[in-house]
């Protein structure tokens, strides 16, 4: 109980969503083998009919199944994201905010040009013209995600470098590699993780964005974003096969960015006291 | 001798300013040139389309493009006729890719301008009174709100309102553009769904931005000489909002760059005849030119608004102005 008052409601709140969704993504295949099973006989069922707790689609996709088994494609690639782009921006952002020179200069001009431009339509230029596929988006928004966070990693690290610390370690004669990487990195890892966890939730609304246009994920994959684009024209016929699947997304993303503020705001202050 | 030196030095940093954004359109315009070289295959046959190529027409199509120039000099013939208005012709429908976006501009404009406008006008007043009771109930609802709103993707977003306001209570039409006309009174009342759509997400974010520059403006020094020299609340809060105008303003590209993203999403979403379901459907079709074309225009719309409000922020606050020129 006193962890509880200590840490507040906020984790709570949204580690349980996140847990079950968690959950159905690593259990998945066990929990709904049949999830995609069609049954074109059956068609589109309204939500509340007996063995069909949300109805079914076109295809007589069971929504409730389809549903759970989407969490593993919302899960996989967006933590995928996350970690890849956090990966270069330590690496890039590091040796642009410890050694500055052309290669920040270089990297600035490389972020420059990819915040230029809206993500949604760069990844969907990119991965369109490559040719789509669940991989191939994750790789496209990975480099996308990259320059916030090499900028992110490069003023961390930039406020690290003028302090004693660092100094004392040139001094000392310490290689460059170990002073970024086993001095400085620890000082700057809270507010990379913090950011990382919202990325996981850009990531999310991207990748399902990009399924809903009809990239990302095979036709038949089931994912949450394919789910709402497959369900546009249910609206009428069972409103639960729009409901569910962009209900999901919008209570996933939301929990994961309200935990990245409260896991952001305790780096930001454990950065300040240090 | 001051005023000349200050009108100098705005001159100059508005030339510079204007140099960076000719650059970085030029790199964008190379990226963009390059995606007929990305897209896997031969250009000449991803030019032609699905159909079955005869060897004359990939002559005639490789003539046309120049695919047997190097690279350089293909990009040299493309820029030049981008700069006068051609972007060649759809592969998809084999009509001149300037003359099919003329036809469909209007509603994303239309789109993108209703959805700006309902922005601020529920953002910024929002974004103004969470900051005056930062801590309160009414602070925390809506910023509680607005982290829904920033991580909610549009699509998702814009199913269920469709649902809940048109399907359920029949409030707005479901489908269609409606008749085409800059007053076309159908034609916006079609928009309010897709243009609402957008505004929660790009309102939230604006919201964000307003709370953060008018809390940072409450906390500075002058507000609370000016409460202990007796200005009436009114006049100390003439004074914060004319300060922190500046950087929700400055960050107006940042909002464009967005409502853009957004619009092909909304597009889709709505069924849209715009330029956002456009792009959508040529990536699909791998109709290069047009995807080409849609991108270069998104990327020079999106920078010259950048420049456009960095070059209203230095004219008209000095403080911008002198942290520019040093």
């Amino acid at each position: 109980m006193s962890a509880l008052r200590r840490l507040g409601w906020t984790p709570v709140l949204c580690g349980v969503p996140l847990v079950a969704v968690v959950a159905c993504a690593a259990l998945g295949s066990w929990l709904v083998p049949d999830a995609t099973r069609q049954d074109m006989a059956l068609g589109v069922v309204k939500a509340g009919s007996a063995g069909h707790l949300l109805g079914t689609d076109k295809l007589g996709r069971d929504i409730f199944q389809l549903s759970i088994a989407g969490a593993r494609s919302a899960v996989v690639g967006p933590v995928c994201i996350a970690i890849g782009s956090m990966v270069l921006g330590v690496l890039l952002g590091t040796l642009a905010g410890y050694r500055g020179g052309w290669l920040d200069i270089g990297l600035s001009k490389y972020a420059d040009l990819l915040l230029a431009m809206p993500t949604t339509l760069v990844a969907l230029v990119v991965a369109g013209l490559v040719g789509g596929g669940y991989w191939v988006t994750v790789a496209v928004l990975m480099v996308l995600f990259s320059p916030t966070d090499i900028r992110l990693v490069r003023s961390a690290v930039m406020t690290q470098v003028t302090r004693p610390y660092i100094e004392s370690a040139k001094v000392l004669g310490l290689a460059d590699r170990r002073i970024m990487f086993r001095h400085i990195l620890p000082n700057v890892a809270p507010v990379a993780l913090a950011t990382m966890l919202l990325n996981v939730a850009f990531a999310l609304v991207g990748m399902s964005a990009l399924s809903f246009l009809g990239l990302g994920v095979g036709p038949g994959e089931p994912d949450w974003g394919r789910q709402l684009s497959d369900a546009r024209k249910l609206l009428v016929a069972n409103p639960a096969a729009v409901i569910a699947p962009g209900a999901l997304i919008i209570v996933t993303a939301a929990a994961i960015n309200l935990l990245g503020d409260w896991v952001q705001e305790r780096a930001e202050r454990s950065a300040r006291q240090r | 001798m001051a005023a000349s030196s200050t009108r100098h030095g705005v001159v100059h940093f508005i030339a510079v300013r204007l140099a960076a954004t000719l650059a970085l359109l030029l790199a964008v315009s190379f990226v963009v040139f390059g995606l007929l070289h990305l897209t896997p295959g031969d250009p000449a046959r991803n030019l032609l389309g699905p159909r079955a190529p005869s060897p004359a027409a990939l002559a005639a199509v490789r003539a046309q493009y120049h695919l047997d120039r190097p690279f350089l000099i293909q990009y040299g013939y493309w820029i030049g006729g981008v700069l006068s208005g051609d972007f060649g012709h759809s592969i998809r429908s084999g009509e001149a890719v300037t003359a099919a976006l003329a036809d469909r501009v209007q509603l994303t404009v239309q789109l993108a301008g209703l959805a700006f406008v309902m922005t601020v006008i529920s953002a910024v007043p929002l974004g103004v009174m969470a900051a005056r009771r930062a801590g309160s109930v009414v602070d925390r609802t809506v910023s509680a709100g607005a982290v829904v709103g920033v991580g909610a993707p549009t699509y998702a977003v814009g199913l269920l309102l469709l649902y809940w306001l048109g399907q359920r209570l029949r409030w707005f039409p479901v489908f269609g553009s409606g008749r085409p006309g800059w007053w076309s009174a159908d034609r916006w009342w079609h928009l309010v769904l897709p243009a609402m759509t957008l505004a929660i997400g790009i309102g939230a974010l604006v919201f964000k931005l307003t709370r953060t520059a008018v809390l940072a403006e409450l906390h500075q020094d002058y507000v609370t000489f000016a409460r202990s020299r007796g200005l009436s609340e009114r006049a100390v809060r003439a004074l914060v909002l004319r300060n922190a105008f500046i950087p929700v303003a400055t960050s107006l590209g940042l909002v464009f760059s967005f409502l853009f993203g957004g619009t092909i999403l909304a597009e889709v979403t709505f069924s849209l005849k715009g330029i956002g379901a456009y792009l959508a459907s040529s990536v699909t079709f791998k109709d290069i030119p047009v995807v080409q074309a849609i991108t270069l225009l998104t990327a020079a719309v999106i920078a010259l608004t950048a420049l456009a409000v960095d070059v209203v922020a230095v004219v008209a606050d000095p403080r911008v102005r002198r942290r520019a020129m040093s």
